[in-house]
């Protein structure tokens, strides 16, 4: 029993659980430290377009509520930065360079960039703020983009990119 | 001092900064931590190699459930802004489910979604560049379309995450 279970865990957990699950609490933690100061639940696609502002006049990008909240955003995304060099360079032995290909990275980002902007939210806005606020559009969005995710990586594998 | 969903005003609380440096400097780190800034870790979950996501996006919506639910239940206003606590919730419509789509293709093309794309250039993981210019470019292009047809239909839909 305790043997097949440890079995199943290694095989759908090969790097392990405790880092996902603490991973995931200090990300809800961040994100509930702003929430519970200031109201704002700060998802992290909005800075994309609020940043845009600064350099476009393109009238979606520059609302007034960009405009009043694209510096914060600014700073959020940097101590997310730092937050990451604090573990990743720091704590954690050695940088990472991802061997996933610079087309893949750009064609996915642009992807993401459109799909985020459209369906209003990304794995924080949706994944995490939206289904602990069990929306149920939020599950929706969940549901379809994992779902295509996984079609899409299996289908990008089969035809033999890698990485 | 008033301010609205976004945290606009003229006249913000002074530890308003801060505060917004503490959460994404523990967002980061979370983020780093759990391997989600690894492009290859969520490509693998992607296909069934390793489940930890699941663990990752669960915890982090159990916990954000919980202080979503005790501030709208217990508290009052928010320290910093006297606005009231709301939970996240947006209307459901077509747009939905076509950026859940066009989000899935790209997640799993590209194994980078925003937060984790920020996370992962603090891990020294310069090639992520590419998957952040390429958001800005997809970001571009979504708003400046949407600012053609603006006049087209009259409908507008926020995206404010």
């Amino acid at each position: 029993m305790i043997e097949g279970a440890l079995e199943a865990a290694m095989t759908f957990f090969p790097r392990g659980t405790i880092q996902y699950l603490v991973g995931g609490v200090m990300v809800a933690v961040g994100i509930a430290v702003i929430y519970l100061g200031t109201a704002i639940i700060p998802g992290n696609s909005t800075f994309l377009e609020t940043t845009l502002s600064y350099v476009s006049n393109v009238p979606r990008f520059n609302r007034p509520s960009y405009i009043a909240s694209r510096d914060w955003r600014v700073v959020f995304a940097f101590s997310i930065v730092a937050g990451a060099a604090l573990w990743g360079l720091v704590l954690d032995p050695g940088p990472f360079v991802t061997s996933v290909q610079p087309w893949r990275l750009f064609g996915g980002g642009v992807l993401v960039g459109i799909g985020t902007r459209i369906g209003k939210g990304c794995t924080a806005g949706h994944g995490v703020c939206g289904l602990g606020s069990a929306s149920t559009t939020s599950l929706v969005n969940v549901v379809l983009f994992v779902g295509v995710a996984i079609i899409t990586a299996t289908v990008v594998a089969a035809l033999g990119v890698t990485p | 001092m008033s301010r609205d969903a976004d945290g606009s005003t003229t006249d913000r609380h002074p530890l308003f900064l801060p505060l917004v440096v503490l959460g994404g400097l523990i967002q980061g780190f979370g983020l780093a931590y759990s391997g989600m800034a690894r492009p290859e870790v969520v490509l693998d979950f992607l296909q069934f190699d390793d489940l930890g996501l699941i663990l990752v996006m669960g915890g982090a919506a159990v916990v954000s459930g919980m202080s979503f639910y005790i501030a709208t239940h217990f508290l009052d206003r928010a320290p910093l802004s006297s606005d009231q606590y709301g939970r996240r919730t947006r209307s459901m419509d077509r747009n939905v489910a076509i950026g859940g789509v066009v989000f899935g293709v790209g997640w799993g093309v590209s194994g980078i979604c925003p937060g984790a794309a920020y996370a992962s250039l603090g891990i020294g993981n310069l090639p992520i560049l590419w998957a952040i210019a390429g958001m800005f470019v997809g970001a571009y292009i979504q708003g400046y379309l949407r600012s053609r047809s603006q006049t087209e239909s009259s409908h507008s839909i926020t995206a404010d995450d």
